[in-house]
């Protein structure tokens, strides 16, 4: 039987990138510290009761007051687990890494949506996104940016971005045929026609889209708390490798709160539409 | 003055249209090209014109190519070969650019479930032909103002296109086509999805319409009355080749083949076929000069017992019967004009549902008569009975 080292040469052509693109790479690395810091230091610049009412009031504009509600009681219960700053961290880090992320899945999904070549091109790829265990993608990015915030940030990127390029693509497919060939028998060209028809009416699959992104943010950022991301990942890790099961418990409510506050308001743009 | 023609032009869907055109040489079937080559023949061979001005109708069941085929004219479907001129233009080989002028400025399309644009209100949905072109908003906004007067939408110009009912939907779409003032309207089963009555009232609006505005419109229909109604001319598609082109009356009394035959055999033939399909020629005039001894002579000759009087312009004067024509005689009198007596006349487009009661009240003859009052021909009881059930000519 023939031996094949897939892993080894996997090893080979990171080294080979890490050789010869670290230039490339920290840029990537400068721009993500600063942006996640920025954030983090943004966030933590207020005392966490002005940050809450004000989430609060996002929450009631879009969602209704039963979310505002929820949101504010969430939110106070996190602070006074004193969990608020580890709380911060991973919002930073999830903000920014979602919309790093969005950046990048949204022109890819209406790339996909317009050429049958990149949307074949892109399928497996975002298969294999997808599929691939979490965990792995933390190696490579050790490899490349150390341990730290940055590479959780790209790990998690990576692992977020298909579903907001997979609904984008949909999205912008499932417009009605008819509607799509009245725009352009009036002689619009491709961009009016994307902006103009396409994209509005795609609007609210594409922000359904973004929900899941930001949700598969949430739960990688947690899991890269392992190469140092810090945040409230951080304290799972602690509860579990030393055993304490109150700390545990509490970080773990502490994600499942920020989780359900950032889907029903994200949920509720996407409704509103 | 043509203004679309269409020559030769073919649809091939598929991998591989080149395999297909020497089968199609070959007088196969479209679903024995289909098994063969994979290949779904959309239009085979489409050549017609129409003319500036004239209602086009392409008629013809589901799959038979018709919504490729007009599809094809603004070229939302490339055709796989062929020529398609729009005022001598070929839209098959124009540019990006040069297709985008054509669509923007010369043809506008209507769509069967409407296509509008829910996002927008109904005023933008009808401004949108003119925000492509960059026309600033205050002129595109007070033209499309005008469509929907046109289309008698006055005062739901803010509503969202669901708030609408399904004809009135339709009349924002067709407000739509006509705001940017195209030359060409293209239909594609413009009123298949509303219903019967909303239906009627739509293709008699249009109508109306086109008579005031002249458009050349090329109409999608599967629906032969429709067809019948609307067509100055009407081609029937089947299996996506043109059968037969011509007007309803030559579709009705002259089908091509036995597939156009079997179609219209239902078609209630006393709404279409006129008055000028069935009339003939009298056999005997008479002249207003005529003396009653000359007059008598000819219906004898012709062995009928009334004759028509026409004058040195073949106007018509009326009618003289043998028993008048017998009475002056017998006075002496040679003047016939004194007994000349009025008679029903018809235009040559009145179709026979509207001449059958006149011909039952009347004695003579229905004379038809263009409008300078010149006689074109008469109808006697026989030919409009023969019209309707499809003998005469």
């Amino acid at each position: 039987m023939l031996t094949l080292n897939i892993g080894q040469w996997f090893e080979v052509f990171i080294k080979w990138l890490k050789d010869n693109f670290e230039g490339f790479f920290d840029i990537v690395k400068n721009v993500l510290e600063s942006g996640i810091v920025g954030t983090e230091d943004l966030l933590l610049l207020l005392p966490s009761i002005v940050l809450i009412i004000a989430i609060t009031l996002i929450a009631w504009k879009s969602a209704g007051r039963g979310v505002a509600a929820f949101t504010f009681v969430g939110l106070l219960l996190i602070d006074s687990m004193e969990l608020w700053d580890d709380t911060m961290k991973t919002l930073a880090l999830v903000l920014i890494s979602a919309l790093v992320a969005l950046i990048f899945g949204i022109p890819l999904g209406i790339l996909a949506a317009k050429s049958k070549l990149v949307d074949k091109i892109l399928r497996p790829i975002l298969d294999f996104m997808q599929t691939m265990p979490a965990f792995v993608y933390l190696i490579p990015a050790v490899l490349f940016f150390g341990l730290g915030k940055v590479p959780g940030s790209v790990a998690t990127i990576i692992f977020s971005m298909p579903p907001v390029v997979r609904l984008t693509n949909l999205a912008i497919r499932q417009v009605p045929t008819e509607v799509v060939e009245a725009a352009k028998s009036f002689g619009s060209t491709s961009n009016q026609l994307l902006f103009k028809v396409q994209l509005p009416l795609a609007l609210p699959t594409i922000l359904a889209g973004i929900n899941q992104t930001i949700m598969l943010a949430l739960s990688m950022v947690v899991i890269s708390a392992m190469i140092g991301a810090g945040g409230l990942g951080n304290q799972v890790l602690k509860g579990i490798q030393q055993y304490r099961i109150g700390l545990g418990f509490e970080s773990g409510v502490s994600v499942v709160i920020l989780a359900m506050v950032l889907d029903r308001i994200t949920q509720a743009f996407g409704n509103s539409k | 003055m043509t203004k679309i023609e269409v020559k030769n032009v073919f649809k091939i869907f598929g991998s591989n249209p080149k395999k297909v055109f020497p089968l199609l040489e070959k007088n196969l079937s479209k679903e024995e090209i289909l098994e063969k080559t994979g290949n779904t023949v959309g239009v085979n061979d489409a050549s017609f014109k129409v003319k500036k001005g004239e209602f086009f109708v392409v008629m013809g069941l589901s799959g038979s190519g018709k919504s490729t085929l007009i599809r094809c004219i603004n070229r939302l479907i490339k055709p796989t070969k062929g020529q398609i001129l729009i005022d001598g233009e070929d839209v098959v080989t124009a540019s990006k650019e040069k297709l985008r002028e054509i669509r923007r400025k010369k043809i506008s399309m209507v769509f069967q479930n409407f296509g509008l644009f829910p996002h927008r209100t109904v005023a933008k949905n009808v401004e949108y032909g003119l925000e492509v072109q960059g026309i600033d908003e205050n002129e595109r906004r007070r033209k499309a103002y005008e469509a929907l007067k046109l289309v008698g939408l006055k005062g739901y110009e803010e509503s969202m296109p669901d708030q609408l009912s399904g004809g009135m939907q339709q009349r924002v779409g067709l407000a739509r086509a006509l705001a940017n003032d195209p030359d060409i309207l293209l239909m594609d089963e413009a009123f298949s999805a509303l219903d019967p009555l909303i239906r009627k009232e739509m293709q008699d609006e249009l109508l109306e319409l086109q008579s005031k505005m002249h458009k050349t419109i090329v109409f999608i229909t599967h629906d032969l009355d429709e067809a019948l109604k609307l067509g100055d001319r009407i081609a029937v598609m089947k299996d996506g080749e043109i059968v037969q082109i011509g007007t309803p009356e030559e579709i009705l009394t002259n089908p091509a083949n036995d597939y156009v035959r079997e179609f219209v055999q239902d078609v209630d033939r006393s709404k279409v076929i006129t008055a000028e399909s069935i009339m003939q020629k009298p056999i005997e005039l008479a002249s207003p000069k005529n003396g009653p001894r000359v007059v008598i002579r000819k219906m004898k000759k012709a062995g009928i017992n009334s004759i028509l009087v026409t004058d040195a312009e073949k106007k018509l004067k009326g009618i003289v019967t043998i028993d008048d024509a017998v009475e002056l005689a017998k006075k002496d009198n040679e003047n016939i004009e004194e007994i000349i007596k009025e008679i029903p006349t018809v235009s040559p487009d009145t179709p026979i549902v509207d001449i059958m009661p006149m011909s039952a009240e009347a004695d003579y003859p229905i004379a038809v008569i263009n409008e300078d009052n010149r006689l074109l021909g008469i109808i006697v009881r026989v030919s409009l009975i023969s019209g309707i059930v499809g003998e005469g000519n």
